[in-house]
């Protein structure tokens, strides 16, 4: 039955339990606001018709309500929308009461990205991961102007301010994938600034923390190690690439040559550009670290000064990963304007 | 459209009546609905910085203590002193209009004139010690004295509000000059017309009330 | 009569002597240019306003159609994404301050409040003329500025953002603070002229309902204007010189910001949709011959909406971080607006029992104007029920519904009250059966256009987005698609009318039977109103009971 109300009212699934609660209201609200509108709507109509106009200057007569038609036009509507109200109330309460043993992950907001923060453990870019069936509280705050964290799937949505936290928590209750979409304009690309939420079943999410964790350590000992031990070349670009897409990179970074709010990887490498202060830089593995961890220190003419520094967020290794999977989309017979039409290459 | 009645030579002055209003008291009723409805706007107007005044106030009660104690007390007492004082003379000028001396009126905005004026150069010398030292909203504060977190926005409070309010007296100046000007050159206010010097002396008295609100809140609270 | 009424104006000389005993109409009463640029007759300067918001209605509906086009596919389709977030922005503030808050209280209002109180024209007619250039000044420079660099924070200029873009933000806002002025000057002038100018018999409770729509509407606009003003002053003053009042990084609330931008802009809606209200219990009394059911409680849950209008402006900010009870408190008091609307709605029903319908092209308007109300009204109810906004907060449900209630109910107003005066403001008839299919046309292309969007916001599309997953696709095509219907009915509108301007058959004195009082005058009425002795008003408006038994009015 929901299920059928949910596909014609194009609802998402229902992913987390303030959901139910927000789905069972809506089928109430929208169900009573049919009925009564149509009631409304057929009483207007028999009325149209049957006392449709006989003659040109009819006469008609004095019709005033009783005041016990007025009371009910007054009560009717009022007892209905206060129960919604009272419901509605009811659910804004739980929604902003966060359990006191839910796991807390903090959220920032940044144009046009969002981070996450375990207290003790990992940090994330655009990937939230969290445990099925267990509260979840979202400490929400933002770095640069309002955003909004919205997750259709659970129904879930709060603004992100900056200079100050909001709060809002959930507790997922199918595992899988669901979109994060910024609701509150906050500029140029605010309609790209998407993340996702994966929902673990609890065991899988202990593995995923336990790797993360361990990763970590890791990598600062690899760090330390000798450098004969960093795996082949073709291994890292497979690593960088993975890391590219985790790390955010490609949100504004293409691999395709479109222009984007960051320059194209594709053929970046080896490339002289302008930088703002009017010299040239060779864009190589030095000028592709310095501008990972400092973004600002060096900008190519055309670009704005958006991107988050990754200083303490990538480690060595995955840096080094990053530049290699860079370098090795460097094409020599990339065209760098635009395409002029589809090029085929012939099949062989 | 509005059509003057001449009445050359008649003993009293009679004020222009619109074709549209059915009498002389329902025009006049009308001036001063609108001038009443007019101030509500501008009381308004102000409540939406009081109201921003209140909430960084809440926020930052420290820094709005030590800013408050930074501005100087006895100018901006002179100020409310003289602003009051020219409201009396504003009021007194209506109640020459309504007797039809016309001298006395201009006599009497000429006065509250003078000390509008002076309202203006006590705030122009104010305004300039604040550039001085560097008590200036936003991102321009450079003043040594108060470190808090919030003095700068106690500033750009200080700034729009008094710098609003001495917009309103310049208006309210102009509006008055222009009635001094009637009465010394037509000379026909008299109990029947003297709606345009009641008019500009109640925008007067805003402008007043509002220094009235903002001499506490920003001088001594 | 009044004594002085017969005191000629300069330049407006009844024309007793040339026209042989006919007064010639305001329409016709000095032809040059001068003497319609610097007329005062409210019933010029309502032209006046009339070609300007249909000019402006015109410029918002051209961006409002780029939008549709632009949304037609996922990703990009004809504009980078810095134009569409502009594009939104001047559809917002064009249709906004420049359309919907002057659309029927400047143009309907200025003509009608006057014939509908028995007055020669609104208290302050050079303040009224007055209003219409401050209106135009303000048009210039925001239009200016939104061509020169133009503005994409949206039309609600949420800070920080707005204090911070490096598109012109200050000349817009400079621009929309003087029409703000506009808006008050004419609320100040139809306060007064309710309270003074009435003519001998009209009480309050036989003023039109319109009147009292236009009343409440006034109170609005005369209280909440100023505190935007300030709001857009402070803002534009912020983003050129940084003096951090609403800027977090400078100690400043963004919250704050919030709060004062809907103190005004939600009794706003009310500005937009009070008129419309009162438009259509004017129509529906003149075509089902009846008066109003319910006379006093219509009256009275305008004056409701406006005061309640002013407590429920938290309910913008459910998901903004205020608190629980905050969020409450405004919840509930949402819900009172919902009961004053439905008050109308069963009242408007109501009327049509025991009447006489006479399906003419208003009373289409009428039946779509039920329907956007019922329905616009409904979803409004349903996002004022706290925990159903959580979801549905800035998506395109909330699009949906304040373009049905906001937009749909207000256009379905305009152009009710189009037809329905448009005999009394020109003297001829326009076609019924084109006025009747565009009609038809305009309400299924809104429907089309809008019903799309409510299920979008369901299924989790977000305002404002220049690219969106292609999930979203199918129900947006059918939204542009209705838009292209919508735009099509508009064009039959406007060709008709043009068309009736100056071939339309004359219309006669009053081509409706109404007994409204704005009809006890000529059609188009003479330059001050009313020829001879100023008509008696002895009835209320709409009185259509039969003389002979006109003595016992029953009960239902």
């Amino acid at each position: 039955m929901s299920e059928l109300l949910n596909n014609i009212l194009f609802l998402p699934e229902a992913a987390s339990t303030f959901a139910e609660r927000v789905d069972m209201l809506h089928h109430f609200v929208v169900g009573t606001t049919m009925v009564m509108s149509a009631g409304v709507g057929l009483a207007a109509l028999f009325f149209f018709f049957r006392y449709r106009r006989r003659l040109p200057a009819q006469a008609t007569e004095y019709v005033v309500p009783t005041l016990k038609t007025e009371f009910l036009f007054v009560s009717v509507p009022l007892v209905f929308f206060l129960a919604w109200f009272g419901i509605g109330f009811r659910d804004f309460t739980f929604v902003t009461t966060p359990p006191k043993d839910s796991m807390d992950v903090y959220v920032m907001g940044k144009q046009w990205m969002w981070k996450f923060a375990y207290p003790e453990g990992p940090n994330g870019v655009n990937v939230l991961h969290v445990p099925a069936n267990r509260p979840v509280r979202l400490l929400i705050t933002s770095r640069d102007v309002l955003h909004s964290f919205y997750v259709p799937s659970f129904r879930i949505k709060m603004d992100a301010v900056p200079g100050r936290y909001t709060q809002i928590w959930f507790e997922a209750t199918k595992p899988g994938t669901y979109q994060v979409l910024c609701t509150e304009y906050c500029g140029l690309s605010h309609s790209k600034m998407l993340a996702e939420v994966v929902v673990l079943p609890q065991e899988e999410f202990d593995v995923w923390m336990k790797e993360q964790r361990r990763g970590r350590l890791q990598d600062r000992q690899d760090a330390l190690a000798d450098t004969s031990l960093v795996p082949p070349v073709a291994r890292m670009v497979e690593q960088g690439q993975v890391l590219a897409g985790t790390q955010g990179c490609l949100k504004c970074h293409s691999v395709d040559g479109s222009q984007h709010i960051g320059p194209t990887f594709l053929g970046m490498y080896d490339r002289v550009e302008r930088l703002q202060d009017g010299q040239d830089v060779r864009v190589d593995e030095a000028y592709i670290t310095q501008s990972m961890m400092d973004p600002g220190a060096h900008l190519v003419v055309g670009y704005q000064n958006v991107m988050p520094t990754y200083q303490g967020k990538l480690q060595g290794p995955e840096t080094a990963a990053i530049v290699e999977y860079i370098k090795s989309l460097r094409t020599p017979n990339v065209r760098e304007s635009a395409s002029e039409g589809p090029a085929y290459d012939a099949i062989q | 459209m509005q059509s003057s009645v001449s009445t050359a030579g008649a003993a009293a002055p009679v004020p222009r009546l619109a074709m549209h209003f059915a009498s002389l008291e329902v025009q006049n009723h009308a001036a001063r609905l609108g001038m009443w409805l007019f101030l509500a706007t501008e009381i308004l107007l102000f409540a939406g910085l009081f109201v921003c005044y209140g909430v960084y106030r809440f926020l930052f009660p420290d820094a709005w203590a030590a800013s408050s104690r930074s501005l100087d007390l006895t100018l901006g007492t002179v100020n409310t002193v003289v602003l009051i004082t020219s409201s009396l003379t504003a009021a007194l000028a209506v109640h020459y209009a309504k007797e039809g001396k016309n001298k006395a009126v201009a006599v009497q905005i000429a006065l509250t004139l003078l000390m509008a004026c002076g309202f203006l150069v006590i705030k122009y010398f104010e305004y300039s010690h604040k550039f001085h030292i560097g008590t200036l909203p936003g991102r321009y504060y450079f003043y040594e004295g108060i470190q808090l977190p919030g003095a700068p926005l106690y500033f750009t409070v200080y700034f729009f509000s008094t710098a609003l309010h001495g917009l309103h007296v310049l208006i309210g100046m102009a509006v008055l000059t222009f009635s001094m000007v009637r009465a010394l050159k037509k000379a026909d206010f008299g109990p029947n017309n003297y709606t345009m010097v009641e008019l500009g002396s109640m925008y007067w008295h805003l402008v007043d009330l509002v220094w009235i609100f903002l001499f506490p809140m920003l001088y001594l609270v | 009569m009044t004594p002085s009424s017969s005191i000629a104006a300069p330049g407006a000389t009844p024309a007793h002597e040339e026209h042989h005993d006919h007064h010639p109409s305001y329409l016709v009463d000095g032809t040059t240019i001068r003497s319609w640029l610097l007329t005062v007759d409210h019933k010029r300067i309502g032209l006046m306003f009339l070609f300007w918001v249909l000019l402006f209605f015109l410029v918002g509906g051209i961006f409002a159609l780029l939008i549709r086009v632009e949304l037609l596919t996922p990703g990009p389709t004809i504009m980078d994404a810095m134009t569409y977030n502009r594009t939104f922005t001047l559809h917002g503030l064009v249709m906004i301050f420049l359309f919907m808050i002057p659309a029927i209280p400047a143009v309907f209002g200025n003509f009608m409040l006057p014939l509908m109180l028995g007055a020669k024209d609104v208290a302050f007619p050079r303040l009224n003329l007055l209003s219409l250039y401050i209106y135009l000044f303000g048009a210039v420079l925001a239009l200016w500025g939104m061509l020169n660099g133009g503005l994409d924070t949206g039309w609600t200029f949420y800070t920080p953002y707005s204090a911070h873009t490096t598109t012109t933000v200050a000349p817009v806002l400079f621009g929309a603070f003087i029409i703000g002025f506009s808006s008050i000057v004419t609320g100040i002038n139809f306060i007064v002229t309710c309270h003074t100018m009435r003519a001998p018999g009209i009480t309050w409770f036989k003023m039109p309902l319109f009147v009292w729509a236009l009343y409440a509407t006034s109170c609005i606009q005369v209280l909440a204007t100023p505190v935007i003003g300030l709001l857009l002053v402070l803002v534009a003053v912020e983003n050129i010189s940084g003096i951090g009042m609403f800027d977090p990084a400078r100690g400043g609330d963004p919250m704050l910001f919030q709060h004062l931008f809907w103190f005004y802009s939600h009794p706003a809606v009310y500005i937009m949709v009070l008129p419309a209200f009162g438009v259509m219990s004017e129509v529906v009394a003149a075509f089902s011959r009846k008066n109003i059911f319910g006379y006093r409680a219509v009256a009275y849950s305008s004056l409701g909406i406006a005061f309640v209008g002013f407590f429920a402006w938290g309910h913008h900010m459910f998901v903004s971080g205020q608190s629980t009870f905050a969020a409450g408190m405004f919840g509930a008091l949402t819900m009172l607006v919902g009961v004053f609307t439905a008050i109308k709605v069963f009242n408007w029903v109501g009327t049509v029992y025991k009447g006489a319908v006479d399906f003419k092209t208003p009373f289409a308007y009428f039946c779509g104007f039920l329907f956007f109300t019922v329905f616009g009204g409904m979803t409004g109810i349903a996002l004022g029920t706290v925990s159903l906004d959580v979801a549905w907060h800035d998506t395109y449900f909330v699009v949906a519904h304040f373009h049905f209630i906001m937009v749909g109910a207000t256009i379905m107003a305009f152009l009710a009250a189009l037809h329905y005066w448009f005999p009394k403001m020109f003297g001829r008839m326009y076609h019924e059966g084109w006025g009747l299919v565009s009609a038809a046309l305009i309400i299924l292309g809104f429907n089309a256009t809008f019903i799309p969007q409510f299920l979008l916001g369901n299924n989790g599309m977000p305002r404002r987005y220049y690219e969106y997953p292609e999930r979203f696709q199918a129900l947006n095509v059918a939204s542009t698609a209705g838009a292209s219907l919508l735009a099509f009915g508009f064009i039959i509108i406007a060709m008709y009318l043009t068309y009736a301007l100056v071939y339309g058959r004359a219309a006669g004195k009053n081509p409706w039977r109404s007994k409204g009082y704005e009809w006890l005058t000529e059609s188009p009425p003479p330059t001050h109103n009313f020829v001879g002795p100023q008509p008696t008003y002895p009835e209320e408006p709409h009185f259509y009971v039969d003389p002979k038994k006109a003595e016992v009015p029953d009960a239902v």
